[in-house]
């Protein structure tokens, strides 16, 4: 195992999410499950963070937000889609100023679906996601050597 | 003979403050969590997060953040080997400083408005601190008659008896240099949204990494400066030393935990007041005993 799974730094975004798996997401990295025994830490800077977790569906006017965020972030970097909203867009999915899931937006990596997403999800989801993370960083690291 | 003393501290200093400033750090979040009520990241945990940093890509926004974080980094290593290798404690504080200002430097290379706040409270925060510095320097060269460090293994007793008001008001002040909480104007260890992430927020990569070793070095110096008060002629003397300097950081470590961060109006007024009162008060003491 890498580095890149051994402290793996989070930034959480609420795109336009009823604050549902918000609320999870925060139960998630807050004490009570402790997730820092893991070296996760939630970072408020995209420069700072290595995991994306996105809840919300996007629309016109955050999509340029989370591209924002996105293309700030230093490779290696993965993005989790936490709830059905940032899946798909849920229930909100035909609302007229609803572009849809996150994917519309920025390239996601794991899905993890659920209304309110639960935390046992979200951190099945973010231990998926280092997978992904140790991947991408290999990758950064030949990439590096060929050049 | 004395550069060369010098040079060797420095590079020693440079290879060991690392590793036990890490360690340092770790045990910090470690006590940090359990007096939170949870069980902590593993010990080396800022050893994993440095080592994650440095494979991360490149990415900067000045170009030149990365030339003053090393610069700062040197300079740590310059004074912490000055400091063991029993040299100029003034000088060591002077270069240490130094170090301080490639921070700020590295800070406001981006022109970020978050890190240019984070390099203004930086600023202040020299400002806060430095004055009592330069006093507990002066009263170590008061009590021990001489700026070398390495004069206090020849005392017959030990530079506090003479300097317990200027050893409490540099404790005051060290929880500035350590950036602890209610300190931590600047850039905080905990919360880490933008505006208090301050002179951090447009470093990543390697160069936060830079950041993070240059704080487990700083560490290593100033827990050095704490002991050197309580060291006076034989060995057992230097456990001493070490004992009271880990007892400090533990202090440190329960301020941080305990106290919200203050306004840097607070941090300068107090911290020149406690700078005048006790440092002033020891200073005029020796002079007329």
């Amino acid at each position: 195992m890498g580095y890149a799974s051994k402290s793996p730094w989070v930034i959480h975004y609420d795109a336009s999410s009823c604050n549902g798996c918000d609320i999870e997401v925060l139960a998630a990295l807050c004490p009570g499950f402790d997730v820092e025994r893991f070296g996760i830490i939630n970072t408020g800077n995209p420069k700072h963070a290595d995991i994306f977790l996105v809840t919300g569906s996007v629309n016109e006017r955050n999509i340029s937000v989370v591209k924002q965020i996105y293309d700030q972030m230093v490779e290696p970097k993965v993005v989790v889609a936490c709830g059905i909203c940032a899946c798909t867009g849920g229930i909100f999915h035909d609302c007229y100023n609803v572009i849809g899931g996150v994917d519309k937006a920025i390239p996601v990596d794991v899905y993890a679906p659920g209304c309110a997403v639960r935390p046992e999800a979200i951190i099945d989801a973010v231990v998926q996601a280092l997978g992904i993370l140790e991947e991408k960083s290999k990758a950064l690291k030949e990439s590096k050597k060929g050049a | 003979m004395s550069f060369i003393t010098t040079l060797i501290g420095t590079i020693a200093f440079a290879i060991l403050a690392p590793i036990v400033g890490c360690l340092l750090a770790g045990l910090d979040r470690i006590i940090s969590a359990r007096m939170q009520g949870r069980v902590g990241p593993p010990i080396l945990q800022p050893y994993y997060d440095v080592r994650k940093l440095i494979a991360k890509d490149n990415v900067t926004v000045s170009g030149v953040d990365g030339v003053y974080m090393s610069a700062a980094l040197v300079f740590t290593a310059f004074a912490g080997g000055i400091f063991f290798s029993g040299g100029n404690l003034l000088m060591s504080a002077f270069i240490i400083t130094m170090a301080g200002l490639f921070f700020i430097m590295a800070a406001y290379s981006s022109r970020s408005p978050y890190a240019e706040l984070g390099a203004g409270r930086e600023t202040v925060q020299v400002m806060s601190y430095e004055p009592m510095v330069l006093l507990m320097a002066v009263c170590f060269y008061m009590a021990a008659g001489t700026f070398n460090v390495s004069s206090v293994f020849g005392l017959s007793a030990p530079v506090i008896l003479y300097t317990i008001p200027a050893f409490i008001g540099f404790l005051f002040i060290l929880t500035i240099k350590l950036r602890k909480s209610p300190f931590d104007l600047s850039t905080s260890h905990h919360a880490h949204q933008e505006l208090v992430r301050g002179t951090t927020t447009e470093m990543s990569g390697k160069t936060l990494a830079k950041v993070e070793v240059m704080h487990w070095c700083e560490t290593v110096l100033f827990l050095g400066w704490t002991g050197m008060f309580f060291i006076w002629g034989g060995p057992l003397s230097l456990i001493l030393g070490i004992v009271v300097a880990l007892a400090a950081w533990f202090f440190e470590i329960w301020i941080d935990n305990n106290f919200a961060r203050v306004k840097w109006q607070a941090m300068l007024r107090s911290a020149w007041t406690v700078a005048l009162v006790c440092g002033g008060i020891n200073i005029i003491v020796l002079m007329l005993v």
